[in-house]
């Protein structure tokens, strides 16, 4: 589904399970708002996803928008949940509760898309 | 429901009736109000549609901006196309400063921006950020308005429309629950008002902009096309955005309830004003001028602008053939010096070609103009150049919205008109005719290889005016009423001077006679009065003659009795009888 050319990325295509370059630092920032149930369901698929492919080199950062709103403006954050992947660059953003782990990993250029 | 209890129409919809059935919000965009008879349904969703660059987006501005500076309700905006800087800088050239509202807290923009490239989807999702980004805006700012423009981006950025469909419903009535005056933006589709069906989602109030191009000139347009529990006007009324904002022309408020003034103006023409009944026009009447090419038209309307600005009074002229300093320059020649008004600011003209833009546009740069301007007189010179502009139909109807505005305002208006050599009064002149209240026609009269100047009035209500045709001429002095030759038909120029001359030889010729003959007769009479002393004198010589007469009979008869006695004595008779004989003889004779 990305038009966007990441030449980079095309070299070191990850297999599956992916280990991309060593020492690359992911960070992840997932948007919600409150404690809602689709909320929750984001946060576990989200964290199995991060242990399953990027075991120890993940941050996640959790903001929600009910308590801090004036941060929704900075990432254009309009659905909920929105995970952003702020590193490594460049961002992207997979929105709804990451019930599709195939997606997620497309979406986060963790495999390519079919 | 209680918009359904509302819907129905009431006291024929008259403003006042309405404005207390639904709350409303004042735009305070000019003329939308009128329309609207008072605004937008307050606490209610609005739907502007249009056209890609028919003014969607500056509307729904000026809805926020005028609520933050004059109606003290601060905006929110929630752009999806454009960012706040651009939004700024598209608006600035209205006017608007939206980074002093931002600073001063009476307007937030908030930029939703959506690259679907960049997203991925996947499972369950709301737009719940889009409600928390508006609602900290609102609480932010306290916000009583709010522009979302334009919603329909979303379907673009969003890929689930069922989704998406179900959010908006929710943002509709999260909106309605707030309590917030929103106006929503949408393109307009093919054959729907807007091209993702948002008018199913928004039902109290649906406004359609228009941009239409006819014969090569541009025309916006609004119409209302919904407004529950509220009257509302129904026509197509032209707007123009220009540097104060936007400008909405409620054109027929076609009410035929203007005030009426006795008052009187003069024309500038002491004989003119006798024509009309001694003191001029009615102060707030409209006055048609009409009249071939060089007839003088825009003389006369100089001479009616010349004497109210002497009395100090306001006029705004609007020129379509002359520009302000050929006007001021060619009265000069005719010594009316309209330039000082220019300078002491009582008097403005407006020149521009007719050809500019369109029968609406000038219009409503008419209406802005007299609204700023504030004119007890408006003259429209010519008003046919400005009919040219607009098929027959719109010409009649755009003049017809003029004079009613202009009556509402109580301003006196001369309209001039060119009419046709061959047919003076034409088509045009007959439809204004009905309008306007007092119609001059000023003509050419040719005879003996002259052209001359006569103007009569063709109709002057409520006016007892003469119905005489009277010469004019243009000269140094302005206009000249010439007196009217009253010997039969009319004469102009040189004929008239020929005629009055020839009647002048003719009163002498007349006199010389009539001298003539009282001499004659003067003399006969005399003749006769001495034929009657001589008479007189016979007559009386006569008598004399008589009485001479008489006079030796009775001497004659007493000398014949003296003699008889004499005789009686000398024959001795008796005294006493004889005479008694006498007496006896006499009686029995």
């Amino acid at each position: 589904m990305s038009t966007k050319a990441q030449p980079s990325r095309v070299l070191d295509r990850p297999l599956d399970p992916p280990l991309d370059l060593p020492g690359e630092v992911w960070n992840l920032r997932l948007y919600v708002a409150g404690q809602t149930a689709k909320s929750l369901q984001a946060f576990a698929n989200l964290k199995r996803i991060c242990e399953e492919h990027l075991a120890g080199r993940y941050n996640i950062e959790i903001i929600d928008l009910v308590k801090q709103p004036q941060l929704a403006a900075g990432d254009q954050i309009l659905a909920l949940p929105t995970l952003v992947r702020k590193l490594p660059e460049p961002i992207r953003k997979i929105i709804g509760d990451l019930s599709n782990t195939d997606r997620v990993l497309v979406g986060l250029d963790l495999r390519t898309k079919e | 429901m209680r918009d359904k209890r509302l819907t129905t129409k009431r006291d024929g919809g008259r403003p006042n009736a309405a404005a207390h059935s639904l709350p409303k919000t004042a735009s305070g965009i000019r003329g939308l109000d009128e329309i609207t008879v008072g605004g937008f349904p307050r606490g209610r969703t609005t739907l502007l549609c249009g056209a890609a660059g028919c003014g969607k987006t500056l509307f729904g501005m000026e809805f926020l901006v005028r609520g933050a500076t004059e109606y003290a309700e601060p905006g929110v905006c929630i752009s999806f196309d454009e960012t706040g800087e651009e939004l700024a800088a598209n608006v600035a050239s209205l006017g608007f400063d939206l980074k002093d509202l931002a600073a001063r807290k009476l307007l937030a923009i908030d930029h939703v921006y959506i690259e679907r490239s960049q997203i991925e989807e996947t499972g369950e999702y709301d737009l719940e950020g889009l409600f928390l980004r508006l609602a900290y805006a609102v609480d932010s700012t306290k916000a009583k308005r709010v522009l979302l423009d334009s919603v329909e981006t979303l379907f673009a950025g969003i890929g689930n429309e069922s989704i998406l469909r179900a959010e908006l419903r929710r943002l509709f009535r999260w909106l309605k629950e707030r309590g917030l005056t929103a106006v929503v933006t949408a393109e307009r589709g093919e054959n729907t008002l807007t091209r993702h069906g948002i008018e199913e989602y928004i039902s109290d109030c649906v406004i359609l902009l228009d941009h239409r191009v006819t014969e090569a000139v541009t025309t916006r347009r609004l119409r209302v096309v919904k407004y529950r529990g509220s009257s509302h006007g129904t026509n197509e009324y032209p707007f123009l955005i220009d540097t104060d904002g936007i400008s909405v022309l409620p054109l027929t408020s076609l009410e035929l309830n203007q005030e009426a003034s006795d008052k009187r103006v003069s024309t500038g023409i002491a004989a003119l004003d006798a024509m009309l009944g001694g003191e001029g026009y009615f102060r707030g009447s409209s006055i048609l001028l009409s009249g071939t090419a060089g007839t003088g038209k825009t003389s006369l309307a100089a001479h009616f602008v010349d004497a109210a600005c002497a009395r100090g009074e306001r006029c705004l002229s609007f020129s379509f053939e002359e520009s302000a300093p050929q006007i001021v320059r060619n009265m000069r020649s005719i010594g009316v010096n309209l330039g000082q008004w220019v300078d002491e600011g009582v008097l403005r003209f407006q020149s521009i070609r007719p050809s500019t833009f369109g029968l609406e546009m000038h219009l409503v740069m008419m209406h802005k103009l007299i609204a700023e301007f504030n004119p007890s007189i408006v003259v429209v010179d010519p008003l046919t150049a400005l009919l040219s502009a607009g098929a027959e139909f719109e010409a009649q109807s755009m003049v017809l919205r003029l004079v009613d505005f202009l009556k509402s305002k109580g301003i006196t208006a001369l309209m001039t008109s060119l009419a046709n050599v061959s047919a003076p009064t034409q088509q045009t002149d007959v439809q204004i005719s009905s309008i306007v209240d007092t119609w001059i026609s000023l003509r050419d009269i040719e005879s003996s290889s002259e052209r001359n100047r006569g103007l009569y009035v063709l109709k002057a209500r409520g006016l007892a005016h003469s119905n005489q045709i009277r010469e004019y001429v243009i000269t140094g002095n302005g206009i000249q009423f010439r007196d009217v030759y009253l010997g039969g038909e009319m004469l102009t120029g040189s004929a008239r001077i020929a005629q009055e001359a020839k009647d002048a030889t003719a009163m002498v010729l007349e006199a010389e006679e009539s001298q003539r003959k009282k001499a004659i007769l003067e003399r006969r009479s005399k003749v006769l009065e001495s034929q009657i002393a001589a008479l007189q004198l016979e007559l009386e010589s006569e008598g004399q003659e008589l009485r001479q007469l008489a006079a030796q009979g009775e001497l004659r008869t007493r000398k014949l009795n003296d003699d008889q006695r004499v005789m009686q004595k000398s024959r001795a008779a008796e005294p006493e009888l004889a005479p008694k004989s006498a007496k006896k003889e006499s009686s029995r004779k």
